[in-house]
């Protein structure tokens, strides 16, 4: 789950980083009221989950209230990668002397938590870990273990950091490691961490993505939840408790498990199609989710075939065939449908489905080839 | 042979008592695994269907030999429960329990080391592993199976059913077929089976599905370099678009990370046939057993 960026410095700041004084608007108004608050120059900063905000012109430097208003009323409404901004922060602007990168993660490979440190600031990390990644100081410490104050400040001196960068620096580190721990992230970055003028290290932007699995224990971030999305679709299958993913084709799938739905999304590109989503109903699907899901692809209007490829393993059959019929008995289905059912209860399933207009189908190759076909025949 | 489970294991159930530890303790049973025992803390002394239940791992052990488990726990006691396992001293814990932790993962699989604690945990958020006619541990449907040469390892669940099906309707049987998980970590990755699958005189090949996210393809590419055997590898999510979750934990592409482009290349380079389709993995599995 991703954090905005004001809720990330707030809980910074309870770890003892410092970041530019700032408060949240969500009307021009109030933007001109916090900008004359904090005294100019302020940022006034989109406040939405993708990342480039700054390329799609999301943040603004103001000198003046009346400008913080009017950057605020271009900015909220606008639409960043599909996201309509409804938040602002606004924020004292800070005047930076050097910038740097800080962030914490997960290492798959090491099965350990990695911390990076790089001399150069507000850049694309990623870019820089590819074309120079000597210039990115790496060290790897179990959650077990603390960071020490130490090791970060050795860190942040084997990455280039300033001479008087060093101690603010190295105690932030050490505290963005508390955090990363006790907050359950899988990711804590600041970028740029900003050394000023007078010598001041600052949180200049922070990113917190907390781990979803870890939510259980976080019921405050359980509260701060709120889709990354503004898609209808996408906002009601998260309403559905359904794992979906909306994609720009045309024909709607629906499958058990992760590895198999992702295949049956290759397969129809490879047959030339294009798949409008992904959902994985998981392992054991009774016939309600079957029909909670197919209700949901039917909402979909780009959609103008359907392919359901089930394997069963705890998964049965008959299940996913009586849920397809009683989700077409409710809403009705007037675009064609393909099944493909394999495995516990397969026959059951097939008969259930004999005396439909249901395509069914034995592998999954011949289901995406058909389900492409009566797409293209549709349009 | 086959690797990691087989005749020789004795397997207890932790989270016996519950609908899922329930249900697939006497699935494993049906297929010849050997269920000695079952812990659900508080509920020792108790039976189910005749398998007795302790209130520790240790207990089970010391009454009744077992040496692997499969925890079905709930989330939150997942990793408690696979430490608890380690700590009595299995060689294998087999962690079938989804949606534990990542920090909690790493955290017992890191103390693990610390404390010398030998046991190989596969998982979590895993269908589990089966050496096909002796053992099956996990949620795997029994019946697809059949024994042969092929080891198989894979990220996902019922895309290896997929594959074995097709496999098995081939004629084409299996050594030993393991779903390491699809997590970002899990205890056992490609390249340790690998290196099983190498030693083991049944295995003549190997078949390798992997999925978009993390490094474990390009590492166990790296790898099949220092492999006699031929493996045949697949690669799902390579229409899948970037920073979107698939389902699994750890089925994202992050930035230029985690790629099935970047994936399939590594393979290729290291001279891996990579399948196009699912349904080309038994033909090429059937060339390179000729």
């Amino acid at each position: 789950m991703k954090l905005h960026e004001y809720q990330a410095k707030e809980i910074m700041r309870r770890y003892g980083i410092r970041t530019p004084r700032g408060e949240v608007a969500t009307t021009a108004l109030q933007a001109c009221e916090i900008a004359s608050r904090l005294g100019v120059p302020v940022a006034v900063k989109a406040q939405v989950h993708v990342g480039g905000r700054g390329k799609a012109g999301g943040i603004a430097v103001a000198s003046s209230p009346e400008e913080a208003k009017f950057a605020a009323s271009r900015i909220l409404g606008m639409s960043i990668k599909g996201l309509t901004v409804t938040k602002v922060l606004v924020e004292e602007a800070v005047k930076a002397a050097r910038e740097y990168y800080v962030g914490i993660t997960i290492d798959r490979a090491k099965r350990s938590v990695v911390i990076m440190a790089c001399g150069e600031g507000g850049v694309d990390i990623e870019e820089v870990a590819s074309r120079t990644p000597e210039k990115i100081a790496r060290t790897w410490v179990s959650p077990r273990e603390g960071l020490q104050p130490w090791e970060a400040r050795a860190l942040a001196l084997a990455a280039g950091f300033d001479r008087a960068a060093i101690p603010s620096s190295g105690a932030y580190l050490a505290s963005l490691f508390q955090l990363f721990v006790r907050e359950d992230a899988s990711l804590a970055e600041i970028n740029p961490l900003m050394l000023t003028e007078d010598d001041k290290v600052i949180a200049a932007d922070a990113k917190i993505t907390v781990d979803d699995n870890a939510l259980l224990r976080h019921p405050e971030y359980q509260a701060l939840s709120e889709e990354d999305t503004d898609d209808p679709l996408e906002k009601e299958a998260h309403r559905r408790h359904l794992t979906y993913v909306k994609l720009d084709g045309n024909i709607g799938v629906i499958g058990n498990g992760a590895g198999l739905v992702m295949a049956t999304l290759d397969a129809i590109s490879a047959e030339g199609g294009r798949a409008a989503n992904f959902l994985d109903i998981g392992g054991g699907a009774r016939a309600d989710v079957v029909k909670n899901a197919l209700e949901l692809i039917l909402m979909d209007v780009r959609v103008k075939a359907i392919l359901i490829n089930v394997f069963g393993g705890i998964t049965r059959c008959d299940e996913v065939a009586s849920g397809l019929l009683s989700a077409a008995d409710s809403v009705g289905v007037k675009v064609p449908m393909v099944v493909r059912l394999a495995g516990t209860r397969e026959e059951e399933g097939k008969a259930l489905l004999r005396k439909t207009a249901v395509v069914a189908l034995d592998t999954m190759g011949e289901a995406a080839r058909h389900a492409v076909a009566l797409a293209a025949g549709g349009r | 042979m086959g690797i990691f489970a087989g005749e020789h294991t004795r397997v207890v159930v932790q989270g016996i008592t519950g609908r899922e530890g329930k249900f697939h303790a006497f699935r494993m049973r049906e297929y010849g695994t050997e269920v000695v025992a079952g812990v659900t803390p508080g509920r020792g002394g108790a039976d189910v269907d005749g398998i007795p239940v302790f209130d520790t791992v240790a207990e089970a052990v010391d009454r009744t030999g077992a040496n692997a488990s499969c925890v079905f726990v709930p989330p939150g006691a997942g990793a408690d429960a696979v430490a608890e396992a380690l700590a009595a001293g299995l060689d294998l814990v087999v962690c079938i329990t989804e949606g534990i932790p990542t920090l909690d993962v790493m955290s017992v699989l890191d103390t693990a080391k610390v404390r010398a604690w030998r046991g190989r945990v596969i998982g979590p958020n895993c269908p589990g592993i089966v050496t096909c006619g002796k053992a099956l541990i996990g949620i795997m449907p029994g019946r697809i199976f059949k024994p042969g040469p092929v080891g198989l390892v894979s990220r996902s669940g019922t895309l290896t059913y997929e594959v074995v099906n097709m496999l098995t309707s081939r004629g084409i049987g299996q050594s030993t077929c393991i779903g390491v998980g699809g997590d970002p970590i899990v205890g056992t990755n490609f390249a340790d089976c690998l290196a099983e699958f190498e030693r083991d005189p049944e295995t003549e090949a190997i078949v390798l599905i992997g999925e978009i996210g993390g490094q474990d393809e390009e590492d166990a590419a790296a790898f099949i370099r220092t492999m006699t055997k031929p493996v045949i590898a697949f690669v799902s999510g390579r229409t899948a678009p970037p920073g979107k979750r698939m389902g699994h934990a750890g089925a994202i592409v992050s930035g230029s990370m985690g790629t099935a482009e970047s994936k399939v290349k590594a393979f290729r380079e290291a001279g891996v046939p990579v399948a196009e389709s699912i349904s080309e993995i038994a033909d090429l599995v059937a060339g390179v057993l000729r």
